[in-house]
């Protein structure tokens, strides 16, 4: 097991075998990965241990007005031929071992439910649950759908306040997207990466290093910055000097989207943690709307550094050499301006913006592998909406996202809200294709 | 270490279904990609809507498997007009943007609770292809040197196989001809091609209709091979193993896709169950079985990096006549 | 008739034109009215009305930034207009697209070629043929529907090739051609097309001037075989030597009109480029 602590030098060694040049560089951003990470194998160890014990599927049966059912039965079942049951104790409780990690079905025997109630969803009777880590909780609401008796409209100021929230979260991801196509052309697949190792990152100084929040989240999107810069200087500015194509990038920086997130998970897990601190704070009633503090307090943050974004933008001289860089790069460096400097600012600003969106994201959903790359389609949406290239575009469109996605749930299911922002961004792309604030391009 | 078990497994997976499967899919982004030059990452989709086409028709409707694949590919047409109406116009990386969101509304859409009657939600479809299995005609399964497959693998793989041929042949007359030469002026410089009277629109959406509809054969190979289509099968991963299969073998040849997912197959098991043999006999303890999975996708990643670096071309292209210089 | 018969009937038949923007010509083939276009708040092109004489070779000029290339593509489909309407051969082309545009007969080049630089120079060729019935998917599939006709394409791709002294390169990537090898590529492909009106957008840019010589001939010829010439040019030696009638741009607008050594004289013209400090001198066709 002690070997797991030593990540790093595992991965270098597997690069050593392709050209060292370019590899070397970026060898050494992903070695500050695994650095990184390593740190999170320490917590991870033990739940690697676990896999190789038996695990557990468990659950508590609530009935409608959430007490305790006793006596329901369970039963879980594999392919293999494995089978188990468990009915349920006077706290409502259930358990059934397992013996370790795959797929399992598991059943409710609906004719142990007492007189008088059922199941929200009759049809559900069993579901099919994945296990990648030890345990799975499993739950069968009972009663009638959650009717709501809040008003249409008191929803509608939650829902819209929840949206600007989250769309402040996909706008902090998307100005660094949108600064980095505009300067460079690049339009990066692996910048949900960013967002992952935002979260990833917090969590191993909040949780791991016991450090305090705010410090973890400082110290994470310092981590970020680095890692944009590192990105920059490692891989894409070496391409850039190749004369690597856009399209060749775009596909470059998929592949390495996808390496990064199974780095993620191969060393953090396939489960989602919540921080140390504030994990479980109460919410708080500001006229109809319900929000925790720690939002409110992660949303004025978020939306002091956009300004500050724009601010270094519009006044300072890097910012406004960043905007020259984006309108003409030859013209740009004609003039005197250190393109690649400019670059490798714009890489750590924007980079730096995405590891704060997702150490903020992870306090609300918590810390997952893949989150930043689910988040990745909305950040694109967002971006496209409000025009690639353009920063401020890409904080308007992304607040316009957020809050269509919330409020859209209103009217359509809340599984299918994702679905309902994609198919704006393309209605949008087919009606305005510069997006909102975009500019159009000349022919010829 | 049983190498016996290593070399069987990964040359049966590499000329077996999981091959077959990407070699369609890879056939199809090659008319999209190779050829067009269209970035399509949504490739998923279209094996999506064939394998749940195909699904609901013989499971939900109680249809036949033949209506069901008339079905399916009626579905992937449909798909290829609704991607491609709106989107056909804008920039190369606007329209990946897109490719990829649709891929990810259509697996959204089949796994929602909501049209669970019809899809089956996140669980799929299951038990829907005792029909072609009826008309097996081997007798026994095969096991020839390393091969071995077991008589329905045998009658998927061959039949799969049969599709690629047929798709390859399909794929080299529409290239050699002035409609091909159409689509690879498109792949340089759509105004220039427009400047000489060519509805560019209408070829890209042709293009994009070819493309998925082979790729589309993928996706009823692999709903009749696993008796099941499961939503989570074919997201995003599919895609992008589908692209590095493509780029490896060789975008804009005729047999690069097809050489790319077999060598690409055979790569990736080999590394598999020599990583999980490794394991199990204790050469390496410092990763379990699942880890193991993991790294496949490290291999994935590092390979369509390296790819596009080093030999955009892959194993089959030609440097000069590539399709990935576009600004 | 020679080359300089056709200039002198060209040009006479201009004569007696009054020399003001936007004046009607005896037999236009192209007919344009309140043609506008926005960037933003900027008014790209505006222009009130315009005619183009049939036969003739029209130079198009202005500074930088005029509005030559947007009223191009305007024209041709590649970009659509906020107001206007425009006649070609009679035929309203407004809001119709680009690739019916030049099937109407009236094709471009652009300021930057775009020879398809990863097909064979033939290929290249070839794709500008019209009516291929090879171009239909599933006609395609059988090359026995395509293969008669592709070879005559072919001949006459030729044939056009070794006019324009291409022919050796018929094989070799277009790529590996030189900056005027590839105008010529792209003149040559247009008229694949049978146009009867060539619209060439900067011809002389990035040619050597070695080649300058043969690509002016080569643009007298299309006069001469009939068809009708608008291109955009800097180039004032190439304006004075080539065309027979000068269409000057400023600020979006058609500021003048005339015969090419006359127009030069214009106030409005020196206004239009000296008001932007252009290096081109008007008289002498040397850069100041």
């Amino acid at each position: 097991m002690d070997t797991t602590l030593r990540p790093g030098p595992r991965i270098r060694a597997s690069h050593g075998r392709f050209r060292p040049r370019a590899w070397g560089l970026l060898g050494v951003a992903l070695s500050l990965v695994a650095l990184l990470i390593g740190a999170a194998v320490v917590s991870a160890a033990p739940a690697l241990a676990a896999k190789d014990t038996d695990g557990v599927i468990e659950g508590t049966m609530l009935d409608p007005e959430g007490q305790p059912i006793a006596g329901v039965t369970f039963t879980v079942s594999n392919a293999a031929g494995f089978e188990g049951f468990d009915t349920t104790n006077k706290q409502g409780q259930w358990e059934i071992p397992i013996p370790g990690p795959g797929q399992y079905v598991v059943t409710i025997d609906t004719l142990t439910l007492p007189e008088g109630v059922t199941l929200t969803d009759p049809q559900r009777t069993s579901l099919t649950v994945n296990l990648l880590s030890a345990s799975k909780t499993v739950a069968f609401p009972t009663g009638e759908a959650d009717t709501t008796t809040e008003s249409t409209m008191d929803r509608f100021l939650q829902l819209a306040t929840d949206g600007l929230v989250f769309g402040l979260i996909i706008a902090l991801a998307g100005v660094g997207l949108s600064m980095i196509f505009g300067t460079t052309g690049l339009t990066n697949f692996a910048h949900g990466e960013i967002v992952t190792l935002g979260a990833i990152s917090t969590f191993v100084f909040n949780n791991m290093l016991g450090l305090p929040f705010v410090l973890a989240v400082a110290l994470g999107v310092l981590v970020c910055g680095a890692f944009g810069a590192l990105n920059d200087w490692g891989l894409w500015k070496p391409l850039r000097r190749r004369g690597v194509s856009l399209v060749a990038m775009l596909v470059v920086s998929i592949g390495f989207g996808i390496l990064l997130r199974y780095i993620y998970l191969f060393f953090f897990g396939g489960d989602t943690e919540q921080y140390a601190s504030y994990s479980g704070q109460a919410g708080i009633a500001i006229g109809p709307v319900d929000i925790t503090p720690k939002v409110i307090v992660g949303s004025i943050v978020a939306v002091i550094v956009l300004v500050l974004t724009m601010l270094w933008l519009g006044y300072t001289k890097t910012g406004k050499a960043s905007r020259a860089v984006s309108d003409n790069p030859a013209l740009a460096s004609a003039s005197g301006i250190n393109v690649e400097r400019v670059i490798n600012q714009v890489w750590i600003i924007g980079a730096g913006l995405a590891g704060l969106s997702g150490a903020l994201y992870s306090m609300s959903v918590g810390v997952n592998w893949l989150e930043g790359f689910q988040l990745l389609l909305l950040v694109f949406a967002g971006v496209v909406l409000g025009g690639l290239g353009t920063a401020l575009g890409a904080i308007v469109g992304s607040l316009v996202v957020g809050v269509l996605i919330q409020v859209s749930t209103l009217v359509i299911p809340t599984e299918m809200k994702n679905v309902g922002a994609l198919l704006i961004m393309i209605i949008i792309l087919l009606i305005r294709p510069q997006g909102l604030l975009g500019r159009r391009e000349r022919v010829g | 270490m049983d190498f016996n078990l290593i070399f069987s497994q990964a040359i049966t997976q590499g000329l077996g279904v999981q091959a077959v499967i990407f070699a369609l899919a890879a056939i199809g982004l090659n008319v999209h990609f190779g050829y067009t030059g269209l970035l399509n990452f949504g490739q998923a989709a279209f094996l999506a809507v064939a394998a749940y086409g195909l699904g609901v028709t013989v499971a939900t409707l109680g249809l036949s498997l033949w209506v069901g694949v008339f079905v399916g590919i009626a579905a992937a047409v449909l798909l290829a007009l609704l991607l491609g109406i709106p989107t056909l116009r804008l920039r190369a990386d606007y329209l990946a943007i897109v490719t990829i969101a649709t891929a990810e509304i259509v697996r959204l859409i089949v796994r929602s609770v909501t049209l669970r009657d019809v899809f089956g939600g996140s669980d799929g479809i299951n038990r829907f292809a005792d029909e072609f299995y009826a008309l097996n005609p081997f007798a026994a399964g095969l096991t020839l040197g390393p091969l071995n497959f077991s008589r329905n693998d045998l009658f998927v793989v061959v039949v799969g196989w049969v599709l690629v041929l047929v798709s390859c042949l399909i794929v080299f007359l529409a290239m050699r001809s002035p409609w091909g030469r159409v689509l690879k002026g498109i792949r340089e410089d759509e105004d220039a091609v427009r400047s000489l009277g060519k509805n560019v629109y209408s070829y890209k959406l042709q293009s994009l209709v070819l493309g998925g509809v082979l790729g589309c054969l993928g996706g009823f190979v692999f709903a009749i091979s696993s008796q099941s289509v499961q939503p989570d099968n074919y997201g995003t991963d599919l895609t992008f193993f589908a692209w590095a299969a493509l780029i490896l073998g060789g975008a804009a040849r005729v047999f690069g896709p097809v050489l790319g997912s077999i060598l690409f197959w055979f790569l990736l098991v080999f590394i598999n169950v020599a990583l999980t043999e490794a394991v199990r006999v204790g050469y390496i303890t410092f990763i379990d079985g699942t880890q193991v999975g993991q790294i496949q996708f490290w291999i994935l990643g590092l390979s369509l990096m390296l790819l596009m670096i080093y030999r955009p071309q892959g194993i089959l292209g030609d440097k000069r006549e590539l399709a990935f210089d576009v600004k | 008739m020679s080359s300089d018969d056709r200039q002198l009937a060209a040009r006479e038949a201009l004569v007696g034109v009054a020399q003001e923007p936007g004046v009607a010509k005896p037999d236009p083939i192209l007919v344009a009215d309140g043609v506008e276009r926005q960037f933003g708040g900027l008014k790209a092109v505006d222009v009130d009305h315009f005619e183009l004489q049939r036969g003739s070779i029209t130079a198009l000029i202005g500074p930088n930034g005029a509005g030559k290339t947007t009223f191009f593509n305007l024209l041709t489909g590649f970009d659509s207009p906020d107001n206007g309407e425009w006649t070609f051969n009679g035929r309203s082309l407004a809001g119709m697209p680009a690739y019916k545009v030049a099937r109407t007969g009236m094709v471009r080049t652009f300021q930057l070629t775009k020879a398809l630089s990863k097909m064979t120079v033939l290929q290249n060729m070839l794709l500008g043929a019209p009516q291929q019935k090879g171009e239909n998917f599933f006609a395609g599939l059988i090359a026995g529907t395509w293969r008669s006709q592709e070879k005559a394409n072919t001949a006459r791709a030729e044939e056009l090739l070794a006019h324009f002294k291409l022919d050796a390169k018929s094989d070799d990537f277009a790529g590996s051609l030189s900056g005027g090898q590839r105008k010529l590529l792209e003149m040559a492909r247009a008229l694949m097309v049978e146009p009867d009106l060539v619209m060439l957008d900067e011809p002389m840019a990035g040619v050597n001037p070695a080649l300058k010589q043969s690509l002016l001939d080569h643009i007298r010829e299309l006069r001469e075989s009939g068809m009708t010439v608008l291109f955009v040019e800097h180039d004032m030696d190439m304006v004075r030597d080539v065309s027979d009638w000068v269409v000057v741009m400023a600020q979006g607008q058609i500021v003048a009109e005339g015969p090419p050594l006359e127009v030069m004289q214009q106030q409005a013209v020196i206004d239009a480029y000296l008001g932007e400090h252009h290096d081109v001198s008007l008289d002498s066709g040397s850069p100041a």
